[in-house]
């Protein structure tokens, strides 16, 4: 038998989701039960004992980002799962994440809304919150995984970042992907790749808690091992202590925003299909990827130029690479389970470029490929 | 003893930002004495605070220090201590951001009983926003959101740790500092939850509306208005009200969480 077949195995969205957090070193959960993410939250209580980590489910999921932080900053890779009404509750300490530069990742498993909505049925409702969820002009990386293989890379991709960059990454799933069963080959242990945090390598006296390495992120001394620093949401200055000067203020702002910026080549991951020569390109993301991508075959079968490109980093926004399309393309579709919350963000990278269309759907199905096509089809007509 | 305390301060980041008269220095002098006391190490003691004036304190201190967001000090705490429960972690609250927004939080780290030690600076009033009236203003009592005096009654924070599970309960107030030491250093020293609640003053924000206009005149009120706990048992109840009861109030054995976890959970999924 090959290793292949030895190893495939059915599983779940949100099981890969686990899964992939324990192969990459989480070791600490904190969540509060919410359909359509609590998979996640099963699988991790079950298993991290076993490999002598901790779950705890906390009193709501305020309570469960300000404990996986806290965790985090004793050096413990922490990760937390939930849906719409719960990543509602979570935006406060994410932006305390942010701000503090604590890594975490949060698993959004996007349900309909706003609200209650309809649990649990399907929507990408929370691209924007995703972004601009908590207040103030904070860095935040979004990850968006299209099939069960990917949610397992991806969560393993989103710790990565985490630590590397030491900022929040939101793994945003939706309720079919995190329910969808699929035939997957798992990588082998040693075939994943595990970055850690940058420790200081200076001895405590020297130690400036956010003072930037050559990367544009300052090394973090985990709690408890001698370093007495000062972590803080409120402005602060290299050594962490706040501030209200303005030039210190900008400067921390700044430089939360650059640690993204010099590091685009590595923090945006994408994908593409016959794109070579696409003049209609459709631009989509998480499950509704998959319909366009059968709908881009079609149309490739009816000898229309058409492309698939599928962004998995949806924030930041891959505008270089939208960019490009806008010179090539003269129509770009953007279907979404939502009323255009990427399409609007294409749009400003196209800046008239190219025409942008969406394909919307709000209420609690699946767009098909038979929807794309048409509008593939409108827009070759015309 | 001065010089054994001020290695724990972060000297560099004074001069601190609270009010002449200010209970909180007192309160964070108290603690100071208990950790020395204990003489805790420093490289593995966390202090958390949440937001307001008194969570400030962190800010000052020179252990690994986390100032976190408001009322969610215990829940961040809850993180640190399970990763690592060999670490000692304290956590610093004021009245309005333990018991107004971080109500739910209190109530479940009582609960589950978790080796945190609370230190409630209550100083009866929001401080740091102008003097709004908080969950543990006394009824009566006047607050820029109050101008006719407060109809709500307050929390008993003593019965409401208890119900909701700490295995210890203390009060103190500024004015009985060696009392306040005591208790936070047991506090620290109890093998699970811990709250131990500190009157302290306020003369900007809650005293000059309620005829103490100075950090002394507050002093002089707790003194005047403190009943020992033991001596509370044996006077008449109309002789309690109004009054604040000080000392130990509760103490119970009971297991704790990070400790449970360990043994029950680590024990049962077979490793």
């Amino acid at each position: 038998m090959s290793r292949v077949v030895e190893l495939a195995r059915l599983m779940q969205g949100n099981e890969a989701v686990a899964e992939g957090a324990l192969a990459v070193g989480v070791r600490f959960f904190a969540g509060y039960p919410i359909t359509p993410s609590t998979e996640v939250a099963k699988i991790m209580a079950e298993r991290l004992p076993r490999v002598g980590g901790k779950f705890i489910q906390m009193e709501d999921e305020i309570a469960s980002v300000a404990a996986i932080i806290g965790a985090s900053l004793t050096g413990v890779k922490s990760l937390t799962a939930t849906s719409g009404p719960g990543f509602s509750l979570m935006q406060e300490n994410i932006g305390f994440a942010a701000m503090a530069e604590v890594p975490c990742v949060i698993v959004n498993v996007q349900r309909s809304g706003p609200s209650t909505g309809m649990p649990t049925a399907p929507a990408q409702g929370d691209v924007m919150q995703a972004r601009w969820g908590t207040h103030g002009d904070h860095p935040i990386i979004a990850l968006c995984p299209s099939s069960v293989r990917e949610a397992y890379d991806l969560t393993i991709r989103s710790v990565n970042l985490s630590e590397q960059y030491r900022v929040p990454v939101i793994l945003l799933m939706d309720e079919v992907i995190g329910h969808l069963r699929e035939t997957v080959v798992l990588p082998l242990s040693d075939e994943i790749e595990i970055v850690n945090r940058c420790i200081p390598q200076e001895a405590p006296a020297d130690y400036n808690a956010y003072r930037a390495n050559e990367t544009g992120v300052p090394p973090i001394a985990n709690f408890g091992t001698g370093y007495r620093y000062h972590v803080t949401g409120l402005a602060h200055d290299e050594r962490g202590a706040p501030t209200n000067d303005p030039a210190t203020a900008e400067d921390l702002l700044l430089r939360l925003h650059d640690k993204l910026q010099r590091n685009l080549d590595n923090i945006i991951i994408e994908d593409s299909m016959s794109l070579d020569d696409a003049e209609v390109v459709v631009l989509a993301y998480g499950a509704t990827a998959r319909p366009a991508k059968q709908a881009v075959k079609e149309a490739r079968l009816r000898d229309i130029k058409a492309g698939l490109y599928r962004p998995l980093t949806l924030w930041p926004f891959p505008t270089a690479s939208v960019e490009r399309l806008a010179w090539q393309a003269r129509t770009i579709i953007v279907p979404e389970m939502n009323l255009g919350q990427y399409r609007f963000e294409v749009e400003r990278a196209v800046r008239g470029r190219a025409h942008v269309l969406g394909v919307n759907r709000v209420n609690g199905e699946l767009i098909v490929p038979g929807e794309i096509l048409q509008a593939i089809l409108d827009v070759v007509q015309k | 003893m001065m010089q054994d305390l001020k290695r724990y301060l972060r000297t560099d980041r004074f001069p601190h930002l609270w009010c002449p008269g200010c209970g909180n220095g007192i309160v964070l002098g108290c603690m100071l004495r208990a950790i020395n006391k204990l003489a805790l190490d420093q490289d593995h003691t966390i202090i958390v605070g949440g937001i307001g004036c008194s969570s400030r304190a962190v800010g000052y201190l020179d252990f690994d220090t986390l100032h976190t967001t408001h009322g969610r000090a215990l829940a961040y705490a809850t993180g640190i201590k399970l990763a690592r429960p060999e670490l000692n972690v304290i956590v610093v609250s004021g009245d309005g951001d333990s018991m107004a927004i971080g109500g739910n939080h209190f109530i479940h780290a009582a609960r589950r009983n978790i080796d945190l030690t609370l230190v409630l600076f209550n100083n009866s009033i929001y401080g740091m926003t102008g003097g709004q009236y908080s969950p543990l203003t006394p009824v009566g009592k006047k607050a820029t959101t109050a101008p006719y005096g407060t109809i709500e009654p307050t929390f008993d924070t003593a019965e409401l740790a208890r119900a909701a599970g700490a295995t210890l309960v203390g009060r103190g107030t500024t004015y009985h500092t060696g009392l306040l030491t005591g208790l936070i250093a047991e506090g620290i020293q109890n093998k699970g939850f811990s709250l131990i609640e500190a009157i302290a003053a306020c003369p900007n924000a809650f005293g000059c509306r309620n005829k103490m206009n100075n950090g002394k005149e507050m002093l002089l009120w707790q003194k005047e208005n403190s009943v020992h706990v033991n001596r509370a048992g044996r006077l008449p109840p109309g002789e309690l009200e109004d009054k604040i009861i000080i000392g130990r109030l509760y103490r119970r054995e009971a297991s704790e969480y990070t400790e449970l976890y360990d043994k029950q959970i680590l024990d049962s999924c077979g490793v």
